[in-house]
């Protein structure tokens, strides 16, 4: 294994100026587009698709495409924390606590957390990806339709802590998730579902739709409706901190363990046929709150629910490249678009592009650590400039709002339909805000409530509709079984305590204290 | 030195072109007259799917080929309208661009299918048909341990005992459901009773064959060349006339060569909206002859492994028709019509 000789020669060509201007190019890119809403990675990728035709440089392409994917995720927490309006999936979990930090003035060192998360977990999983690409990948590829099934189902179930205060309030929402995520072509026979019978609707609801239309424009008219009883400003910067230091001693020592955590579940998750960066935010926010000794600070501003899910959304990336280079598998949309690029140039990613391309795929790889460096360059500063929004008058700012969420429904979709139905949806979300509902489990839900059903359908499909499909892998049952732990767990002290013949006002334990 | 200095320029161009590529001109009407100067004016390609797919890449090459060769002095233009197997471009061709003939779709097969599994209320017979383009056959693969070493062995499990066949491939309708459709037809098997699980994409089923839920998966040809060629999975058979590499390092059988009277291209080509004049279709077809003809579009064709699938005018018009018959019975005996 020359591992690192290879890496030292994907060095060699990523530090030839060109390359940096396009690894430049990239994160610049990525950031901007990550801190508009709807506009995320896939479609800027798209967007440039064109040009690489002319560019007829492959290596400089995907230099540049890395670095917009990764740009896009550090970018995506900054609307989040400081507006609460993510831009996508990935960033929903963020804006919980991120957006309650900067309200207490604390958007700074909530910026800073998400930027140095981000370096330090795509840092290591950039080195885990250099490292453990084959391996892992063979793992991934393990997964049957009954194991992501048994997956989703535990993340289901792992992340009840998103529900909030009220379990009606928090399940109402979930089921509305559930609902939005069945609308449009059934995949496995093809037939429309609550359609309407109008072809608008075939194709489902976007995900990017309703996260803008719940978060953006739902955020929006809520704050408009309350104009005369809210200050002026946002929100007032922390008093004394304006020069030195993006975070406080205290912050480092609560950011660290999110940090490792949140990338020890990106990366593996990324890696997944099936997984994506959206789940292991959910799983890291759940892990982090259950794990605080602070819990009560969850839900208006702790450090640690910015610092582990944006840790995993950016280890999730490299993750996704594992599939992606070592067998042409994209499991994300932006992966997909980028399969399409090696397409291009007549590339096939494939458990021989390492022989046949190693230099590109090496200069990839490299490319991603000189990205992360650049990344934190660029987004440490930018950090002065953002908080800045926060001082614009409200109207003024949350028209601005408005705007790109418009324009990035309508340039993701190409559809004025469905810049209705993001109006319709932020009409709802407004509701949602006005009676306290939550908002995430409809992300939620609509993230893992199709790849629930679908799986589940297959699972079923595949074994002739046995039901023991579920449980005869030890995968798929072991699984499971956690998922009945998880399910228990909470209850375990009433229990014992009720055995025991004591009163059952034992706090709650949940399910992630064990580790 | 002259590349890196080039390489440099590209990279600020693209950041110039991303801003240009904010700014769409919408202006439409106006029907163009004369075969000679087409396009007189700006040239619209719809792509009916999301970008990066089989059509987007097909619209883009055309694209290129247009704008590198000089064929068209006005500017060309991409766009796309995603959803439901192109029928909600179709639709919109149809209802939006009536009688425009600078505004193109691209499409193909999967659209002939879209139409009747999606039982879309537009249907393609109401557009203008120019050319067919390009066609790509499709594999039928297996895990590497397998024990199907021929088709001919699948397809007399598959008739015997149909549930004992898991076939993968992408969505519901599609292609890849088509062929499996036509396969069990001509291997006298009950079409319906194939067990086909959808993926929504190639790289799924991918994952699903490695994974052991599939017993067998249909796919485009060079969807599954890597994991041929690495010897992950086994190509049984190939969808064409004569047969193609598709990562054995020599042709594969052909599905016909195995003793099943089944033929199927995936095929892409051009539309034109409804209500052109005939002078307009005669330009539009003139100009995507030229399209085929010229230097850049053959390269291009090389390079991304399409097989020539030219046919225009009248030709075209009555292959649509045919294909639109074969498949609209296929997927009505799969039980998708």
């Amino acid at each position: 294994m020359n591992v690192f000789g290879d890496l030292l020669s994907g060095f060699g060509t990523v530090l030839q100026p060109e390359y940096l201007l396009f690894a430049a190019i990239g994160v610049t890119l990525g950031t901007f587009v990550g801190v508009l809403p709807g506009i995320g990675p896939a479609l800027t990728i798209a967007l440039l698709l064109p040009v690489t035709f002319s560019l007829d440089d492959p290596i400089g392409t995907f230099i540049m495409f890395a670095g917009i994917y990764y740009g896009a995720m550090y970018g995506g927490s900054t609307t989040s924390i400081l507006l609460n309006t993510p831009g996508e999936s990935a960033s929903v979990a963020t804006a919980i606590e991120g957006y309650q930090m900067a309200r207490r003035g604390r958007a700074k060192a909530a910026l800073a957390t998400a930027a140095i998360g981000s370096f330090v977990a795509g840092t290591i999983s950039t080195l885990l990806l250099s490292l453990f690409a084959q391996p892992v990948a063979k793992l991934a590829t393990t997964f049957r339709a009954a194991d992501y099934f048994a997956l989703a189902l535990l993340a289901m179930v792992a992340v009840t802590a998103l529900v909030g205060r009220s379990l009606v309030r928090g399940l109402l929402s979930l089921i509305f998730g559930l609902f939005l995520g069945v609308i449009g072509i059934d995949g496995l026979t093809g037939q429309a579902r609550f359609t309407f019978g109008t072809m608008e609707l075939l194709e489902g609801i976007d995900v990017v739709v309703v996260i803008v239309g719940l978060f953006a424009i739902g955020e929006t008219l809520f704050v408009a409706s309350r104009m005369r009883s809210l200050p002026e400003h946002i929100t007032p910067l922390e008093p004394g901190s304006s020069g030195k230091g993006w975070l406080t001693r205290d912050d480092w020592r609560r950011s660290w363990g999110p940090w490792l955590r949140g990338t020890a579940v990106g990366f593996p998750f990324g890696a997944l046929p099936s997984g994506g960066a959206d789940v292991p935010t959910f799983l890291s926010y759940t892990y982090e709150k259950h794990r605080a000794k602070n819990r009560a600070e969850f839900g208006k501003g702790a450090i640690e629910g910015v610092a582990g899910p944006e840790a995993a959304n950016n280890a999730a990336f490299s993750g996704v490249l594992v599939p992606l280079l070592t067998l042409g598998i994209p499991t994300s949309a932006t992966a997909a678009v980028m399969l399409a690029a090696f397409q291009i140039f007549n590339l096939q990613p494939g458990p021989q592009l390492f022989d046949r391309s190693p230099e590109l795929v090496w200069a990839l790889i490299a490319s991603l650590y000189v990205g992360n460096v650049l990344l934190l360059a660029l987004n440490l500063p930018l950090i002065r400039v953002w908080v800045k929004v926060l001082q614009i008058p409200r109207p003024i700012l949350y028209a601005g709002i408005l705007v790109f969420a418009t324009l990035g429904v309508y340039a993701s979709t190409g559809s004025v339909n469905q810049v209705f139905i993001a109006y319709g949806i932020g009409v709802i979300g407004f509701g949602m805000r006005h009676f306290d509902f939550p908002i995430a489990p409809v992300i939620l839900g609509l993230i893992l409530g199709p790849m629930m059903e679908l799986q589940f359908r297959r699972a079923l499909l595949v074994s002739n509709g046995d039901l023991t499909v579920f449980v005869t892998r030890p995968l798929t049952a072991i699984l499971l079984g956690l998922v009945v732990v998880a399910l228990l767990v909470p209850y375990l002290p009433r229990i014992v305590a009720r055995l025991r013949g004591r009163s059952t006002d034992t706090k709650r334990l949940t399910f992630a204290e064990e580790d | 030195m002259r590349t890196r200095h080039s390489r440099i320029l590209a990279a600020i161009a693209v950041a110039g072109l991303l801003l240009a590529g904010c700014q769409k001109d919408t202006a439409g009407g106006g029907n163009a007259s004369g075969a000679v100067d087409y396009p007189s004016k700006t040239l619209q390609l719809m792509v009916p799917a999301a970008p990066g797919g089989g059509w987007d890449l097909t619209a883009r090459t055309m694209q290129k080929a247009m704008t590198d060769d000089k064929l068209a002095t006005k500017p060309v233009e991409v766009y796309n309208v995603t959803g439901a197997a192109g029928t909600i471009g179709l639709a919109q061709l149809v209802s939006k661009n009536r009688g425009d003939a600078h505004h193109l779709m691209v499409m193909g097969l999967v659209m002939v299918g879209g139409v009747v599994a999606n039982k879309s209320p537009v249907k393609l017979d109401q557009v203008t048909p120019i050319a067919t383009l390009t066609a790509e056959q499709e594999v039928v693969v297996v895990p590497a341990n397998s024990k199907y070493t021929t088709l001919k062995q699948l397809m007399d499990d598959a008739k015997a005992n149909p549930a004992s066949i898991n076939w993968g491939g992408g969505s519901a309708g599609g292609t890849d459901q088509i062929l499996v459709g036509l396969l069990a037809k001509a291997a006298g098997a009950d079409p319906k009773a194939m067990k086909y699980v959808a993926y929504s994409g190639g790289g799924e089923a991918k994952a699903a064959l490695l994974a052991g839920d599939l017993t067998a998966a249909v796919s485009g040809q060079s969807e599954f060349k890597d994991l041929v060629a690495a010897k992950k999975v086994r190509a049984l058979a190939v969808s064409g006339a004569t047969g193609v590499d598709v990562g054995e390092g020599k042709p594969a059988p052909t599905i016909k060569e195995q003793g099943f009277d089944v033929d199927l291209m995936n095929w892409r080509g051009v539309v034109a909206p409804p209500g052109i004049s005939n002078g307009d279709k005669a330009a539009v077809t003139a100009f995507v002859d030229k399209l085929h003809g010229s230097a850049g579009w053959t390269a291009a064709m090389k390079a991304q492994g399409w097989e020539d699938f030219y046919k225009s005018g009248d030709e075209a018009s009555a292959f649509f028709a045919s294909e639109n018959e074969r498949i609209t019975t296929v997927l009505t005996d799969i039980g998708l019509g």
